[in-house]
């Protein structure tokens, strides 16, 4: 027999007290990895955009345009190696609930310049082909059991109007944190109409994106490109596609705040949980620690006895904590949707639930050994139950 | 009976402090035990009896004055020396057997060898000796919940003795027994003094156990009041 075995026997004594306290430090750690996997889904945005990628925009806002013809200018600026555009869509598949992020994109470009989005050859090739054609990420297509050939009406909200595509193409993420829930068309098919429909409204592009031969030169490329268009009647501005994205998300910074200030005040609370538990098991053991200092057992001995059962408790329920936020994130990603393209927990979080069980395991344990060591042997022996 | 002198105390004195009152508890105690000696305290309640023997088991301090055993001054240990010292040298055996709940008697009785360098296998083996020497080798899977009171002490017995000590210290062994058990720990205790020539130290106010000891020495109010008794009970 070993200290460990003693301080395992002595962890499941009261058996509904470690158990209880068990389940509290998993449902606490299940709430922080979900909030944290919720924050970083909200981030994975930006962590997939690429440093090799400029945005341009119109400088009053997004909802503005740009002419069409500024692609020409923008492709001359030196260290610009790609240039492609697009316009957010805003289409609603049959219900609004149904959400999920369409884009008229110049599909040639497109490609070359995301190059994380795979596509099978043929595909493409089909895509390219057909005029009406669209392309949609893998899990896109598996929401709504979506086929290649398959006919599909957007209703347009930007642009009025129920639209027809064919889906040509499927794409899969190179990367792990590419999402995968795009829907994206040929953008020369909604200019075309809106020449015809609207055409004033024709040649404008929504978004510029750019590729860029070094990240490093990023600031002063963006600055060229919008020096060339200054005091124009469309001004733009351009920055990293991560700053594009970043501030579309950034927006709800305070939401993100409150949730990672919740969590940690989950683990306070787990610390308090613990700290009672452990602290509660060895005061009543006061006589038996006495006859362990009795037998020769030293104060590291002590020690280690209770902080060791501290920490048994602690990785016990960060264990089962760990093992049930996977499902849970699992779970949570389909009831949530379309809303989080990429809901993964990450090894960071889980990282963190180690370090933070392991803090609190030791944290609640030093004033029980505090106050064990400090009871004089032939007090503590005098402590009968 | 050994003619060697294992513990003497010289000069001993002990108080305790409540408060900003002095409560003398032990007042200049001397006297020497023999190796081999089977000795019994007695006194009234409160008269200082388990001070002493907390003393002389080197879990406490006195004020002032010496106890040498074995040749060391326990007073003059440091409380990790005598942490170490204890493990060596000194069985105790308390009124209320004191054995972990949640161990088996073997595991209890292997828990001051916990701290010697011997191996599992060892272990095993002096765990199986002493528990054969108090009668429980069939107990050994046994929790304490599992026992009677007097199994229960015997298993503490057994691990007072696994280490096998320089002295033995009891403080009310049999206070918390029904006759039978008592006397059964009595013959046990004299049995381990005459065979195994363990030397004893007991505390009890009870004469019936007392009967087996060699020399008794009567304690009131921190006072030595027979200096040399032989038993005459
Ligand atoms: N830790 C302590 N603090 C204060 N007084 C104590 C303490 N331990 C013992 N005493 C007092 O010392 C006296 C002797 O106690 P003790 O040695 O336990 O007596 P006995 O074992 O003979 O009954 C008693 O009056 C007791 O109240
Ligand atoms: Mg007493």
């Amino acid at each position: 027999m070993q200290i460990l075995k003693i301080l395992f026997k002595n962890a499941f004594r009261h058996k509904l007290r470690t158990g209880l306290t068990i389940l509290s430090i998993t449902i606490a750690l299940l709430a922080f990895g979900l909030l944290r996997t919720v924050v970083n889904a909200w981030y994975a945005g930006v962590e997939a955009s690429s440093a090799y990628r400029l945005v341009t925009r119109n400088a009053v806002s997004i909802i503005f345009s740009l002419p069409l013809s500024y692609k020409d200018r923008i492709r001359q600026v030196e260290g610009v190696s790609e240039v492609s555009w697009g316009n957010w869509f805003g289409g609603i598949y049959i219900d609004e609930k149904n959400f999920f992020a369409n884009f008229a994109v110049d599909a040639k470009t497109y490609f070359d310049l995301y190059r994380e989005y795979a596509i099978p050859d043929d595909q493409k090739i089909a895509f390219f082909r057909d005029r009406k054609g669209f392309v949609a990420g893998r899990k896109l297509a598996r929401r709504f059991g979506w086929k290649i050939g398959d006919t599909i009406v957007l209703k347009g909200t930007i642009y009025p109007g129920n639209w027809e595509f064919v889906l040509r193409g499927i794409y899969r993420g190179r990367e792990p944190n590419a999402d995968e829930t795009v829907f994206m068309f040929h953008w020369d098919y909604l200019n075309e109409s809106l020449k015809k429909t609207a055409p004033t409204r024709a040649d404008q592009v929504g978004f510029y994106m750019i590729g860029i031969q070094d990240p490093a030169r990023a600031i002063s490329v963006s600055g060229n490109i919008d020096g060339l268009f200054k005091n124009s009647f469309a001004e733009t501005i351009t920055e990293t596609e991560k700053a594009f994205t970043l501030g579309f998300v950034a927006m709800s910074d305070t939401i993100i705040t409150a949730i990672e200030l919740v969590s940690f005040v989950v683990i306070i609370i787990i610390l308090a949980v613990v700290a009672n538990t452990v602290g509660m098991s060895v005061r009543e053991r006061t006589n038996e620690y006495a006859v362990f200092k009795t037998l020769g057992f030293g104060g590291w001995r002590i020690a280690g006895l209770i902080l060791g059962e501290s920490i048994v408790i602690t990785m016990m329920g960060c264990a089962v904590g760990i093992a049930a936020t996977f499902p849970a994130a699992t779970a949570f990603a389909a009831a949530m949707g379309a809303y989080f393209p990429v809901f993964k927990v990450e090894p960071a979080t889980i990282w963190l639930d180690i370090v933070f069980s392991l803090s609190v395991g030791i944290l609640a344990a030093i004033i029980p050994v505090y106050r064990t060591l400090k009871v004089k042997i032939a007090d503590g022996l005098r402590m009968i139950e | 009976m050994d003619s060697g002198i294992i513990v003497s105390i010289n000069g001993l004195n002990k108080s305790y402090h409540r408060g900003d009152q002095t409560i003398p508890v032990l007042n200049d105690i001397s006297f020497d035990i023999a190796e081999g000696e089977f000795l019994a305290l007695m006194g009234p309640s409160g008269s200082g009896k388990s001070t002493l023997l907390n003393l002389i088991a080197g879990i406490d301090q006195p004020d002032s004055g010496s106890i040498i055993i074995g040749g060391v001054d326990v007073t003059t240990l440091s409380e990790t020396e005598l942490a170490g010292w204890r493990a060596l040298n000194v069985g105790f055996i308390f009124q209320f057997y004191n054995l972990i709940p949640v161990l088996t008697a073997f595991e209890n009785v292997e828990l001051p060898l916990i701290l010697t360098p011997l191996s599992r296998a060892e272990r095993k083996a002096h765990v199986e000796m002493a528990l054969k020497v108090v009668g429980l080798a069939d107990r050994m899977d046994h929790y304490p919940g599992q026992l009677s009171g007097g199994q229960e002490q015997r298993v503490a017995i057994a691990r007072a003795i696994v280490t096998d000590p320089t002295i033995l210290v009891a403080d009310e062994p049999t206070g918390d027994l029904d006759r039978i058990s008592a006397e059964e720990i009595m013959d046990l205790m004299d049995r381990l003094n005459q065979e195994s020539k363990k030397t004893i130290i007991m505390v009890t106010h009870d004469p019936r156990a007392a009967r087996k000891a060699h020399v008794i020495r009567h304690l009131d109010k921190g006072i030595l009041t027979n200096a040399d008794s032989q038993n005459t009970l």
